[in-house]
């Protein structure tokens, strides 16, 4: 009986010396940057692209000399895609793991299941791509202190696609097929609707575990539109390209960033990717010196040409580092004050300024691709 | 029999002492923001677990909807509470999404548990993802796939640590009761019971509709301590978390679920820095113990106060004589 109280007691202390030295302040020549992505689980292919862009940006900025002499020390943790390990691992790396700032995570889900934690610690998040509008926003409608992102939101890109589809494309009739499972589709859908002036012909949803699509195609087959607004990710994107295509529906189809990514490709057939037109963080074909580079490195470190993703990520480090250079000190509260006023920051993913809603203000690229190729880009500002 | 005997003075004890070290740890700052948040997702899944463990290891059938039940638990509780922002709003959204669970239960256990075999786990399965896509396209009441945030932070560890103890309290005496008698005898040999005159049907869906209102609850305590609940949580992959536990504790043993959930808890905790290795070394983990102890840690052995009272006994007993 003895020994199992020792030995009890024993396991006790240890626990509670653990505990005890995770809370213990970094080194003070590093700064401490956290890092959470979904790197495994449903939508892991997000996260790990951002995490590549993070973990390149950090060895540049390294390699570089640091920030304020002091080199970057990342901590990093996978949220396997489910939300209560968000809540558990910001609440980690704000309280255990003291770091300055935490880039990521990928979604709008886990985003929110990280901000309270982040909150209460008082440590700013800047999320790559969490691109609901209320990420950054109070229920009561104020400004989320702590939260901040680089990509613009569902909103901004529903209206810029609304003008395109008006002024570039001229187009007067729309038919719309949604995604209604993802609050991201259904984001870019209400706010297309909202700001499209044209007529919109039929409207149309499925879920994301669908595959089929020819019922609803057939529906919209007799009627007279002249483009096509899908907003969904690109594993749907593709088999409805590939679908319609094969049916005759060959008026142009205009998506979101969802479509930025080489599986919509290889799902449609190249040879279905035509009159294609989808806004964009970030192109590949941008001759900018600065993301050629980018392009170049990244290509060199993982063997694969960097997507939307990874270039956010890259921008949201780089971010930090301009916020801790401005702010003078590598503290949470230097940073967070910093990022709200940054001005005019020169990202992969465009020039860009902080508004007062944490939002960066920025163009977005309408590309377009004819035969699986981007054929053009076109500017479009806030 | 009395109600106040050792046996359940010796429950007591153990459930306030269990409050006290962990109230203990936390005011003196052992259990730090973080290691509450493991220990919160720890004595939910013990919630869900036990529930669980009542339809699987009581009464033999296979329910594989528990994420479903739990998702109504925590959307009713999430609703209410952001119209009543006070614990009456809670306990009435936890009453609320027990009684809604409970009558979904019944309209699938009905039909299905009148028949003999694994039907109950084609209709959950179903009725799960039936539940989370009406979830989804309920836009105007659930907010549809983006979910709820801003849900008021009503469920604080203790209270959440209170309905672990009832939860437990609630199956553990379930199972002594003269209906969890017909309902292990089910498990047996559901022929032979019902020769011996045990409603078999009956028995079975009581066991059922118990172990999805369980779920409900600790859907609605999710919902309350995490703030934020959107569809994609309550998957079939939660379900099967659940039933992970319940298969690594030991099928039809309370005391396995606990352990196995408290096991389950640190082992995340402590792997959390390996990143995706950590899926690998878990999956491991979980083959490792299926091959050397293929009826979970604890088989179907308990443990209750009254054995230990009886081991003190017998030791006294022998260092007597």
């Amino acid at each position: 009986m003895k020994k199992t109280l020792l030995l009890g007691v024993a396991a006790l202390s240890l626990f509670a010396a653990g505990c005890g030295a995770g809370s213990g302040a970094g080194d003070e020549d590093t700064i401490q940057l956290g890092a959470m992505f979904e790197k495994t689980g449903p939508v892991s292919a997000y996260g790990t692209a951002e995490s590549n862009g993070v973990k390149l940006a950090i060895k540049e900025i390294n390699e570089a000399g640091g920030i304020l002499d002091k080199q970057i020390e990342l901590t990093e943790y996978d949220t396997k895609s489910d939300n209560v390990e968000a809540t558990s691992i910001a609440t980690r790396l704000a309280t255990e793991d003291n770091v300055v700032a935490i880039v990521g995570p990928a979604t709008s889900g886990a985003v929110q299941a990280a901000t309270q934690p982040i909150t209460r610690a008082e440590v700013p998040l800047i999320t790559p791509s969490g691109t609901a509008d209320n990420l950054t926003l109070t229920e009561s409608g104020d400004v989320q202190p702590f939260v901040f992102r680089t990509s613009f939101q569902d909103s901004f890109q529903g209206v810029a696609l609304a003008n395109f589809a008006m002024d570039s494309l001229g187009a007067k009739k729309a038919v719309i097929i949604g995604d209604s499972s993802s609050d991201y589709a259904v984001g870019l859908t209400n706010a297309f609707k909202d700001t499209y002036e044209g007529e919109i012909v039929a409207e149309e949803y499925f879920t994301q575990d669908d595959t089929d699509f020819s019922a609803i195609l057939t529906k919209i087959q007799n009627q007279d539109f002249d483009f096509i607004y899908l907003p969904a990710y690109y594993e749907q994107a593709g088999l409805i390209l590939k679908q319609a295509r094969e049916m005759g529906l060959d008026q142009p189809v205009l998506g979101g960033d969802g479509f930025s990514n080489q599986a919509l490709l290889d799902l449609a057939g190249t040879e279905n990717v035509s009159d294609v037109y989808y806004s964009a963080h970030f192109s590949l074909e941008n001759e900018d010196e600065q993301v050629q580079t980018f392009i170049d490195n990244y290509t060199a470190e993982y063997d694969t040409a960097p997507d939307a993703f990874s270039a956010l990520a890259y921008d949201a480090v780089y971010l930090v580092a301009q916020a801790i250079e401005d702010g003078g000190e590598a503290t949470p509260e230097a940073i967070t004050d910093a990022l709200e006023s940054i001005t005019d920051f020169d990202g992969v993913t465009g020039t860009f300024s902080i508004d007062e809603n944490h939002n960066p203000v920025k163009s977005t690229l309408i590309i377009e691709l004819q035969d699986g190729k981007e054929t053009s880009t076109q500017e479009i500002q806030p | 029999m009395k109600l106040i005997n050792k046996t359940t003075i010796g429950w007591l004890v153990v459930a306030i002492a269990g409050f006290l070290v962990l109230q203990l740890a936390v005011t003196t700052g052992i259990i730090s923001a973080y290691y509450e948040i493991t220990l919160v997702t720890i004595l939910i899944n013990i919630i869900l677990a036990v529930g669980l463990n009542l339809i699987i290891g009581f009464s033999g059938q296979f329910s594989l909807g528990h994420a479903g039940f739990m998702a109504i638990g925590a959307y009713t509780a999430g609703i209410i509470t952001k119209y009543f922002p006070t614990y009456t709003g809670l306990f009435l959204g936890i009453l609320a999404g027990v009684i809604l669970t409970s009558i979904v239960a019944l309209i699938v256990g009905i039909p299905t548990l009148r028949l003999k075999g694994d039907y109950l786990a084609i209709a959950t399965l179903g009725v799960a993802e039936i539940i989370r896509i009406v979830i989804v396209n309920m836009q105007s009441v659930t907010n549809g796939a983006a979910g709820l945030s801003g849900i008021p932070y009503l469920s604080k560890w203790p209270l959440i640590y209170v309905f672990t103890v009832l939860t437990i309290l609630l199956v553990a005496n379930y199972t002594q009761s003269s209906p969890g008698r017909a309902t292990i005898a089910i498990r047996e040999d559901e022929i032979a019971a019902e020769s011996m005159g045990v409603n078999t049907t009956k028995y079975k869906t009581i066991a059922f509709i118990l172990g999805a209102a369980t779920a409900a609850i600790g859907g609605a305590l999710h919902a309350s301590y995490f703030s934020v609940i959107r569809p994609g949580d309550f998957t079939f992959n939660k379900s099967v978390d659940v039933l992970i536990i319940v298969v690594f504790g030991g099928i039809g043993s309370i005391t396995g679920s606990v352990v196995a959930a408290i096991l389950l808890g640190f082992l995340n905790v402590f792997l959390q820095p390996f990143g995706a290795l950590r899926m690998i070394i878990y999956a491991l983990a979980l083959i490792g113990i299926m091959i050397f102890k293929p009826s979970g840690l604890l088989g179907n052995k308990e443990f209750t106060v009254s054995g230990l009272l009886r081991l003190f006994n017998r030791k006294s007993a022998q260092g007597e004589g």
